[in-house]
Parts: structure tokens; sequence; C-alpha cells
């Protein structure tokens, strides 16, 4: 009984941990510039082939397997932060004034264009960079086998949220940043650069795409159309969570993961639809998510 | 009178020969539908489009060996239209009823998704296009209603799921339990279907652990690894494809699934060279038929393999065969019918009628269009286990089982089949 329970918990705190690190670069985007970035799933998919090229170097020249997750890391950061700026300065800051749905119709053909670029660039054929995953070995409990790889999503996740609330709650910038969620007119009027708030959130926001997307290449096969599942998710965790919400988010995430794993184990059949039955449910009952801001009326 | 005559029949045949001669100069429009993009366009659509060009630029050079080697389809040059199955099943439709309606294609070999398939069979009834469709696999398409001008030059997915049933069956006399992972959409549960009903028809005590029924494109699996470890299955059945096969093997092996399981990987084949040390050994691999490494020695085969690696520096997987035996069929039938009228360009009845019941034979062995009044071909299957042998991956303890073990009788559907404990008539 025991190793059921823990079962369950292993997998559905490891599911959480991928669906946080998917999902919380949306929200903040979505928080601070109030844009559902529907490309979201294309900086992910750019974030594991960037990896897939930078990690295939690193095996190629033989440099030391310990730094696979540096150049993990590293990969990530050059895709969120070369064309995350890229786009919002060439891209989204003409179309802030626009409605918001302008916006999203705007980030939904870029995902499509970003896809196809993604292809024009690595090709259809599949890339395989299993040896960070397969490097760490595994470990047990009880008469179950896990990866190590499990180990180190989990302090990913861990770290990245804290990184978030740190800023967000103890810096500067963040404290601006916290100004522009609430309101964006008077933040300007204080002068705060709302402009360059918003180039370093979407970037951020990228690079945390590119950081989930990098540490999953290693345990998939990081082939085209990756980046669509993950959007779908992405929006069912933000949404259930209240958009723009970092505890939202992993709240979410744990509960999601949680629930996924209990019917894997217990009702696989109900697995396909879980993930939006929690988010039906959740939005039942608070229709503006779990964690959902308060907006001051304006008059 | 009589030299009168005599001109007169010269110039007649002269005429008759001008008017072959012109015939033969008019292209064959040769409609190829498959995946070029989406998750579906590597393992599959890619190679099955390299295989469409590479029988086309053999046929047109008359290279090909007997009987195919004719120019062409009958003596006409082919050109190739091809387009991208990827997209909604109305884009598809849409898509199909412009290859026959606009572009004015003579014939059409396509279609991997089932759902695509059995969006267009209808519309392909409509339109009088004859149509071989290459590698879906539901056996719905012609075992719920007859059809008249689409074809199916390979077995359908019920050789698949029992063939890896008779091959454990062969392998392994006495399981007690299995479960499996499979895709939850038409095919993952198709297959699952057909496998959990054979292997209770082959182990009448056995019982089922789990089914794993993920998103199709999920890409984590540690929960149902999780699942299926515990269940401790002493078989794990999968009709995973692609990238979900591909990362189901990339994070089931490290946990050693495989070392307390037999897995079968229906589909396996795609994956067995991209992830050749990272499929254990003894693996039980499948082609969806006698495919690319499972495929017969014969002259066929082996012109095959070696123009197609040539070409593109890999060896054909089972979509390239697939391909290539569609294509290869539909010339067959097409010249069966031109010299059925006289050597005239067939129109599209006179090539279905040809087609019908026809017995050829390519790279992956004999086939014969028996089933659905002569428009299911069936075919033997195959199955081994993977063995790593110097880095290189090659297949052990092949089995091959022949179409009446493997498909069902005429008139009969699988489902029933199946169910009926899938005797041979």
């Amino acid at each position: 009984m025991i190793d059921q329970i823990l079962m369950v918990l292993i997998d559905g705190i490891n599911y959480s941990a991928w669906l946080f690190l998917a999902a919380v670069g949306l929200t903040l985007i979505y928080g601070v510039m109030k844009i559902v970035n529907v490309a979201h799933g294309s900086f992910y998919a750019l974030g594991a082939y960037m990896a897939a090229s930078v990690v295939g170097a690193w095996v190629t020249l033989d440099y030391p397997p310990y730094l696979y997750y540096l150049a993990l890391f590293a990969a990530a950061l050059i895709s969120g932060f070369t064309v995350g700026p890229l786009v919002e300065r060439v891209l989204l800051r003409y179309q802030y004034e626009k409605d918001e749905v302008v916006i999203l119709l705007i980030t939904y053909a870029l995902f499509l264009v970003m896809e196809d670029v993604i292809k024009l660039i690595w090709g259809v054929n599949p890339y395989f960079i299993v040896e960070p995953y397969a490097y760490l070995g595994n470990f047990s409990v009880g008469e179950m086998t896990y990866p190590n790889y499990y180990i180190l999503m989990f302090g990913l996740a861990i770290t990245v949220g804290l990184a978030l609330t740190f800023v967000l709650k103890k810096t500067h910038f963040g404290r601006m940043l916290v100004s522009v969620i609430h309101d964006r007119e008077i933040s300007a009027a204080m002068g705060i650069d709302v402009g360059k708030i918003f180039v370093v959130t979407f970037s951020v926001g990228c690079a945390l795409a590119g950081i989930a997307g990098a540490f999953t290449a290693p345990t998939i096969s990081v082939s085209p159309g990756l980046g669509v599942e993950v959007i779908v998710l992405s929006f069912a965790v933000v949404v259930t969570g209240g958009l723009g919400s970092l505890p939202g988010v992993a709240l979410a995430a744990i509960i999601m993961g949680l629930v996924r794993a209990f019917c894997i184990h217990y009702i696989p059949h109900l697995e396909l639809f879980v993930i939006f039955g929690v988010m039906a449910l959740v939005l039942a009952f608070r229709p503006r998510g779990l964690f959902s801001l308060a907006e001051a009326r304006k008059i | 009178m009589k030299l009168t005559k005599a001109l007169v029949a010269g110039l007649m045949s002269g005429l008759a020969l001008t008017s072959a001669h012109a015939q033969n100069e008019e292209p064959i429009n040769l409609g190829v539908v498959t995946f070029l993009s989406g998750p579906a366009a590597s393992p599959f659509g890619v190679p099955a489009r390299n295989a469409a060009e590479l029988m086309i630029q053999e046929f047109n050079a008359g290279k090909a060996p007997a009987p195919y080697n004719n120019k062409g389809f009958g003596g006409s040059p082919i050109k190739m239209t091809i387009i991208d199955e990827a997209g909604s099943s109305t884009s598809v439709v849409t898509e199909f009823r412009n290859l026959v309606q606009r572009d004015k294609v003579d014939l059409i070999v396509g279609y991997i998704s089932s759902g695509n398939c059995l969006a267009i069979a209808p519309v392909a009834e409509e339109l009088k296009a004859v149509t071989f469709l290459f590698d879906c696999g539901t056996p719905r398409i012609f075992e719920e209603s007859a059809k008249n001008y689409v074809f199916r030059a390979v077995n359908h997915a019920t050789a698949d799921s029992v063939g890896a049933a008779r091959y454990l069956k062969a392998q392994k006399p006495n399981v007690k339990n299995f479960g499996g992972i499979n895709q939850n959409y038409a095919w993952g549960q198709d297959s699952w279907k057909d496998f959990s009903g054979a292997m209770q028809v082959l182990y009448p005590q056995s019982t089922v652990t789990t089914s794993q029924m993920p998103k199709l494109f999920a890409g984590q699996y540690s929960g149902e690894i999780s699942a299926l470890m515990a269940s401790r299955s002493e078989v794990v059945h999968t009709s995973f494809w692609g990238g979900d096969l591909e990362a189901f093997i990339l994070q089931s092996a490290p946990r050693g699934l495989y070392k307390n399981s037999d897995v079968v990987l229906v589909a396996g084949e795609t994956a067995m060279y991209r992830l050749a040390n990272r499929i254990p050994d003894g693996t039980i691999i499948g082609a969806r038929g006698p495919y690319g490494v499972l495929a017969p020695q014969s002259a066929l085969n082996t012109w095959f393999r070696e123009k197609f690696t040539d070409r593109y520096n890999v060896p054909p997987n089972y979509t390239a065969y697939q391909m290539a035996h569609s294509i290869m069929a539909a010339k067959l039938g097409y010249e069966k019918a031109m010299a059925a009228n006289g050597g005239k360009k067939p129109n599209p009845d006179q090539i279905a009628a040809a087609v019908r019941g026809m017995e050829y034979e390519g790279p992956g062995g004999v086939h014969k269009f028996a089933l659905s009044n002569g428009h299911q071909a069936v075919s033997e299957t195959a199955y081994g286990r993977t063995k790593l042998v110097n880095g290189e991956m090659t297949i052990v303890d092949v089995m091959r089982f022949p179409a009446e073990q493997v498909m069902p009788p005429v008139g009969v559907k699988s489902t029933d089949w199946i169910a009926g404990g899938m005797k041979s008539k």
C-alpha cells in the first residue's frame, strides 16, 4: 500500500514539475503584458532543438559529461534571449494598443511561422540527446526504479519557482514588475520604463519555455510538432491556476500531476481528459482560477 | 481494289500507331499523398515520399526488374503530383477533390492516417477515382461497406496484432498476464482490442494487467511506465509510432521495463536504426508486415533496398515498402487494364476491374487482393527480436506467419474472426 502511494506521489510530482516548468513562462508573460502567447509552445520547441544541437556538439567534442546540464541551460538561455527580444521589439511592441484578441492571433501566426522555421533549420528528422538523462543513473523505491533525472527536474522546478518569487518580492525590478502587473498606465506615470519591463519579461518568459524544452529534450524524440501538446497543457495549467499567478501555476501543476498519476495507476482510461476535467471543475467554482489576481475597477 | 484496300489498311494502321504513340507521350498523372510535415513526416511520410520518387524514376527509365520493366505506366511516363497529408480531415478531403477534379490525376496512392482513409474513401467512390491506400491500418474501410474504386495493397492492422500474439505463442507458450500502452485514438485502440482479443484466444487463461491509453503525442510516459512495471506484466504490447515510440523507448529502457517483460513494439521497425543502442536485446519488433528488415529474400527486395539505400543513404523502412508495393500494384493493374482495353488508356472502371483479385509481387513478397471483393490485399507477416551485434542492430528469431493465420477469411469481419478463435477456412 505504501509502495503504491509512493509510486503515485513520485510519478505525480515528476509530472507536476514538468507541467510547472512548461507553464510558468506563459503565466509570467500574461501577468505582466496581458498577452496570451500562443507561440509559447514554439519557444519550448526552440529550447529543445537548441539543446539538441548544443548537447550534440558537446558529446561529439567529448566535453565533460557533468557539464551537460550547464549546456542545456545555456541552450535554453540562448534561444530565449535571442529570439524573445527580437519578437517583442520587431513584432509585438507595435501591437500593445490593439485588442488582446488581435495580439493572440499574432502570436498564433508566430507559432505557425516558428514551427516552419524550426523545420527549415533542423529538418524533419528527430534528434536524440539521451546522454544527460542516462548519465545520472537511477534510484530505487521499493522494487521500482526511477531515473535520477526526475530529481533534477524537480530541483529545477523548485529553483525556478523560488528564483521568480525572490525576484518579484525582494528586488527593485520585481517591485516595478508587480506595479506594471497591477496598472500599466500608473506605473508609466510613476516613471517606470514599461517598454523595458515588457522586453525583459517577454524574454524571460521565452527563456523559461526554452528551459522546459531543453531539459525535456533528453527524455524525448526532438521532432517537429513537439510544441503543440505543450501549449495546450500549459494553457490548462495557467487557466486553472489563475492567469498571471505564480502560486496558481504551482498549485494547479501539483493538483493536475497528482490526479493524473492517480488515474494512470487506478483508472487509466480517465487519463485522456483528467487534466481538462480538473480544469473544468476548478473553473466551475472559481471562474477566474485558483489564484486569480484581484483587479481594481476602473472608473 | 486490293491495292486500295491495302492502302486504306496501311493508312488506318499508321493512324492507329500514331495515335498510340501520341497517347504514350501523354503522361499518367499519379497523385501521391503522404505526411510531409508534422510528427508523422519523419518516420512515415518522408520515407514513403522517397520510395514514391524512386519508383517513379525507375519506372520512367524502364529500369525496374520484370514484371515492372515497361516504361512508366504502359509506356506513358508518370508525372507525380504530391500533396501533404497534414491537416484536418476536412482539408484532406478538399485536397483529394482538388487532385481528382482540378489536377485530373489518373490514380491516387496515399494516406497514412486511418482517420483520413475513412474520410476520403467515400469521396473516392463518389468521384470514381481509383485510389490505393498505402499505410493506414483500419479494417473498417472495407468491412463497413463495399468499395468499387478504393484498394489497399497491403494487410490491414489485424495482421499486426494477431501476428504479434502468434509470435508470442510460438516463442513463449505460457503467458499468464499481459499489459499494454497504446495511443488513445483509432489506431491505438483498435490495435489493443485486436491484440488483447488474439491473446485471449491463444492464452485462454491469461489476464489483462493494465491497459494504458495516453493521449497521442503526449511525450511524457513516466507514470504509465511505473504502472506497467508495477503490474508485473509478462508481456507489454505497444503500437506506439514515431516520436511517441522513441520517447517511450528512451524513458522505459533505463528503468528496466524490458528486464521483466517481453516488450512487443508492433511498429518498432521505424525506430530500430535511430535507437539501435537504446533498444534492449530481445525486444520483439514488427514492421507492419514482411517489410524492412523483415522482408523475404528475393531479387525484387534486393533491387529495392539497394536502390533506396544508394539514393537516400538509409535503408527503406516499412512505410517505404508499403508505398513501393502500392505503386507497383497500381502499375500492374493499370497495364493489365490497358492490355484488356486493346492498348488504349483504360478508364477507372477498367482499372478497378483489373486490380480486383490481382496477385502481385513486391519487395515484401507476394500479395493478393483477396478480401472484400478483391479490394483488400493479404500477405504473410513477420516478427523478430532485436540483437545488437558490433553496435549494429540486427533481428534474430524471425518467424513468418502466412496470410490465412493473421488475416480473416473472405466475408468475415476482423473482430468476429478474432472472437471466433481465428480459424482459417
